[in-house]
């Protein structure tokens, strides 16, 4: 049994303490945004944030968020600048990634609100996409961050 | 900025429809009987929309242009479209719908889609792979959608009572004089009409296309997957529902010899461990079997299937050592094979020749690894069998799912999820009939789950191969003739006893088909055994078959002191229509399974999209010290498509900062999609390049995850990637986008690596260093 913060919300999930959070978002907490990719840390498909930073929910435990803010997509609020321009340039293929990516992005502009392109290569980098949309996914990174 | 949407597209309504894979019923248009009214409410008569022959009928359950079958209006005036192909990244999920919707002159903004399950017979092929979605519904789309609209017209036509040509269908309503209504007024009315045949069909013009050709319209699912409420095969859960994770034999073909399962049956969260009967190669799409821990949650399958104490018997593949092997096909390559085509006399050209130049090129095996690891739901009660999986191809699935647990198909449905991904891994459903199977064995639902690790070592592979070509250069430094042995195991071991040689499909698949205009031509095929599963990865033998000979292209380019660009040129020689009888194909020549007659080999689109590449790149300008050019073209799929690639090698690191792909695909319906599935082709090009390689010691796959088994990542992806595509009228038959982008990437840069660096690469994945 962990209590945490779950999407602005105090709760408490039934699930051991060394269950990877992003499977007990999945099976116990009903939230599917965070996926299985990997496993173990290497493609960023699960990224959440704990207390507003990217963090890979595959590799977080349960003993680890007791008592910490976790944010999954599902509450990132929908409108988020991050989700706007993802949209406004067509961004995903198969989309599986993607929530992963927004996470990722949406941390990185929350520390560094106006990234140089290295620096958003950079921390993009953990997150894979196998249908190949980085030039759309670094065109919306900056596109989030300068509107342009 | 980077815009790709038009920018005054319609916007996708904020609380999208989404896919909430809903079951298809059949509300809406029902089969009437009331007598046609001639319409002609649109200038272009059925006489002047070119429908071109194609493929598409000689696939199983052929393709069906029924509105009744694909389209729904409610009272409310809401547009319901059936997406019959899978949709994993390429589009077509959004693209085919689109095409009705416009032909019909519905609103794209009150369309919503549902998702068909696997149902052939009512919908037609649903196989989604082989590039073939819009290359074989584009028609069918548009003859739905006027269809429908000729029926609103009609049915507006009666009970007004005025005459149907003078009923005009435009932007979701009908109008005649002052008199208007919304589609939903005569949803009803319009069901009871007949559907028009064909011939009595007016289309629009193209000049009033709303959103075919325009990139106006964002995907379908757009909303959803930004927001986390798309829907994958792993985000389906029914109540009662169990996790399974297996554990598979290392070697395909192996079996459990002992199991000790004490430690795992009581972990926490353990229900049951089931042992699966498994097959080996040529076995189709069964599961390798193996052991299953059936548990809670995932995490309890994962954990206790680790504590799994598993003694294998490795069957007859444990010797498959995959270094040993390549230097075996690399031996068949360079002797004589099995001649395929046979064209003027090669022997005399190469007795005769000034002299000759040979080179041989590798590929290793592929895993498809898409972003999603395979996973899928099935709930077995005694009433039949429900499975919602990512699935390529819904009805086989059904069909093969159905004789594995000795079922009616009839009592078995597959819903299809969207796919994370799939590049052919997902047309296998092997992970399908393990939910199946265990869904049975436990009674209850049962997900499957497959971790990364069970992925890549899992996989059906693509093919291993060893490609060698040898020219004869007369004295005027002409290539007179032209010998090109392709060495690979065949993916027909899959599905037949393994006679060692490729098949038809995968020697027409960039071998036999090799446009250049060379006199004197064999294509042979020499033995290889296959001792993993073989499969298609996007694009399939094209991969291996382009590597060669683009990289050979530039090879000889560089041998002979020429431009790479002159080089092309001369090989593929002036334009011709290809005559595959008077240039020694087979009889068996497989052009992608379309008459030839309406998609034939020109050489003048292959030429043409190079040129249209190479002027995208600044074809010929001077480079700086460690960057350099590279060129390659390709045809696949029925599309040509060249690659033009700018390498420039930073602290030996090889980067990409720029790659131009321009492809001829024919009409193109949603240019938009095209452009992001030839991007995406980049990033998998250079991923096959620099990456991808499984390989095998003792017959088990070596590599696990992605730490091992890497993929291009945004430090380092070719960027700056621009598509052209050739323009075309709705009178150039469509032809595949999902592939053909996929072949010339790996020659293009690294033609491009040598033109930096002087360094010639020959075995992919070459590395992402020099």
């Amino acid at each position: 049994m962990a209590k945490f913060t779950l999407n602005g919300e105090s709760v408490e999930l039934d699930a051991p303490g060394d269950m990877p959070l992003l499977w007990a978002l999945r099976d116990v907490a009903g939230l599917t945004g965070a996926k299985y990719g990997c496993g173990v840390g290497l493609c960023g498909a699960c990224t959440v944030h704990m207390n507003g930073t990217a963090e890979r929910s595959c590799m977080l435990r349960m003993s680890d968020v007791e008592g910490q803010s976790v944010t999954t997509i599902e509450g990132l609020g929908g409108e988020n600048r991050v989700q706007q321009a993802w949209r406004e340039l067509n961004v995903p293929q198969c989309g599986f990634c993607q929530t992963g990516q927004i996470m990722q992005a949406a941390s990185l502009l929350a520390e560094n609100p106006d990234p140089t392109d290295d620096e958003i290569l950079q921390a993009m980098s953990g997150n894979v996409c196998r249908c190949g949309c980085y030039q759309r996914i670094v065109a919306a990174v900056r596109l989030a961050s300068t509107g342009a | 900025m980077l815009h790709y949407l038009d920018p005054d597209r319609p916007e996708t309504p904020r609380e999208s429809a989404g896919f909430r894979i809903e079951k298809v019923s059949r509300r809406g248009f029902l089969a009437g009987s009331a007598a046609g009214l001639a319409v002609a409410v649109y200038a272009a008569g059925a006489e002047a929309f070119p429908r071109w022959p194609h493929g598409g009928q000689s696939m199983p359950h052929g393709v069906r242009p029924d509105p009744m079958v694909f389209v729904a209006i409610d009272p409310d005036g809401t547009v319901t479209l059936v997406a019959h192909r899978s949709e994993m990244g390429q589009g077509s999920r959004t693209s085919i719908p689109m095409v009705m919707a416009d032909e019909m002159e519905a609103d794209w903004l009150r369309v919503r889609i549902v998702q068909a399950e696997g149902d052939e017979p009512k919908y037609g092929n649903q196989d989604t792979d082989g590039s073939r979605s819009l290359r074989h519904h584009v028609q069918m789309a548009r003859q739905v959608g006027a269809s429908v609209r000729h029926m609103l017209a009609e049915a507006a036509a009666e009970a007004w009572g005025v005459p149907a040509h003078e009923v005009r269908v435009e932007g979701h309503r009908v109008v005649h004089g002052a008199r208007t209504a919304d589609f939903g007024e005569f949803a009803e009315a319009a069901m009871e009409r007949p559907v028009p045949a064909f011939e009595d069909l007016a289309f629009k013009d193209p000049a009033d296309f709303r959103y075919i050709g325009k990139g106006r319209v964002q995907i379908y699912d757009l909303h959803d997957i930004t927001t986390g409420e798309a829907v994958y095969g792993g985000d389906v859960s029914l109540p009662g529902m169990l996790v399974a994770a297996i554990a598979r034999p290392p070697v395909v073909g192996g079996r459990v010899k002992s199991l000790d399962a004490s430690a795992a049956e009581g972990a926490p969260g353990v229900r049951a461990v089931v042992q699966l009967e498994g097959a080996g190669l040529g076995s189709k799409f069964a599961p390798l079997g193996g052991v299953a821990v059936v548990a809670e949650t995932t995490w309890h399958a994962m954990r206790a299937r680790d504590m799994l104490e598993i003694e294998w018997d490795h069957g007859p593949h444990a010797s498959y050592d995959s270094g040993p092997f390549m230097q075996e096909m690399v031996a068949t390559a360079e002797k004589p094979g099995e001649v395929l085509r046979r064209q003027g006399d090669p022997d005399k050209a190469f007795g005769e020749a000034v002299r000759t130049f040979g080179r041989t090129y590798t590929q290793a095996h592929m895993a498809h690894a898409p972003m999603e690891p395979p996973v899928a739901l099935a709930n077995w009660t005694e009433e039949g069998l429900e499975i919602w999986a990512p699935v390529q191809s819904p009805y086989v699935c059904r069909t093969d799912a159905a004789e594995a647990l000795g079922m009616d198909a009839a009592d078995v449905r597959v819903n299809v999820t969207l796919l994370g991904g799939g590049f052919g891994r997902k047309s296998k459903h092997d992970f399908v009939i393990e939910a199946a199977q265990l869904s049975k064995a436990v009674g209850a639902p049962v997900r499957v789950q497959w971790t990364r690790e069970d992925d890549i070592r899992h996989s059906f592979m693509h093919t291993v191969s060893a490609e060698r070509i040898e020219v004869a250069l007369d004295g005027q430094g002409k290539v007179s003739g032209w010998r090109h042995n392709s060495v690979a195991p065949s993916i027909l071991s899959t599905f037949a006893p393994d006679s060692g040689h490729q098949f038809f499909i995968e020697n027409g698949m960039g071998h036999v088909d090799m446009p250049f205009a060379i006199p004197n031509v064999s294509v042979e095929n020499g033995k290889a055994m296959a001792h993993a599963r073989i499969g298609w990865f996007r694009a399939v033998s094209n991969i291996p078959r382009a590597w060669a000979i683009g990289s050979f292209v530039g090879e000889l380019a560089a041998e002979l002191g020429r431009d790479q660009k002159d080089m092309w040129q001369e090989l593929i020689g002036s334009a011709r229509v290809v005559n595959p009888a008077a240039e020694g194909y087979p009889d068996n020549f497989w052009n992608y399974g379309e008459p030839y007659e309406a998609f034939p080999i020109e050489t003048g689109r292959l030429a043409n999209v190079l040129d249209m590449a190479a002027d995208g790149i600044g074809w010929g300008r001077e480079m700086p010290e460690g960057e350099g050019l590279g060129l390659a073209v390709h045809r696949s799929f029925v599309s040509y498509v060249a690659a033009a690639a700018h390498v420039k090698v930073v602290d030996g690191r090889v980067t990409v900062p720029e790659l131009h792909l321009a492809i001829d695909a024919g009409f193109v319906a949603n240019p938009e999609r095209v452009r992001s599935q030839l991007e995406g082709a980049a990033v998998q090009g250079m991923t096959a390049l620099m990456h991808s390689a499984v390989t095998y010691t003792d017959g088990a796959v070596d590599q696990s995850n992605f730490n091992d088994y890497d993929v291009v990542r945004s430090d380092n992806f070719p960027r700056n990637v621009q598509v052209h595509m050739v323009p075309h009228g709705f009178t150039v038959p469509a032809t595949g986008v999902g592939e053909p982008g996929v072949p010339p990437v790996p020659p293009a840069i690294a033609n491009a690596l040598f033109a930096a660096t002087g360094k010639r690469l020959r075995d992919m994945p070459i590395g992402t260093s020099v």
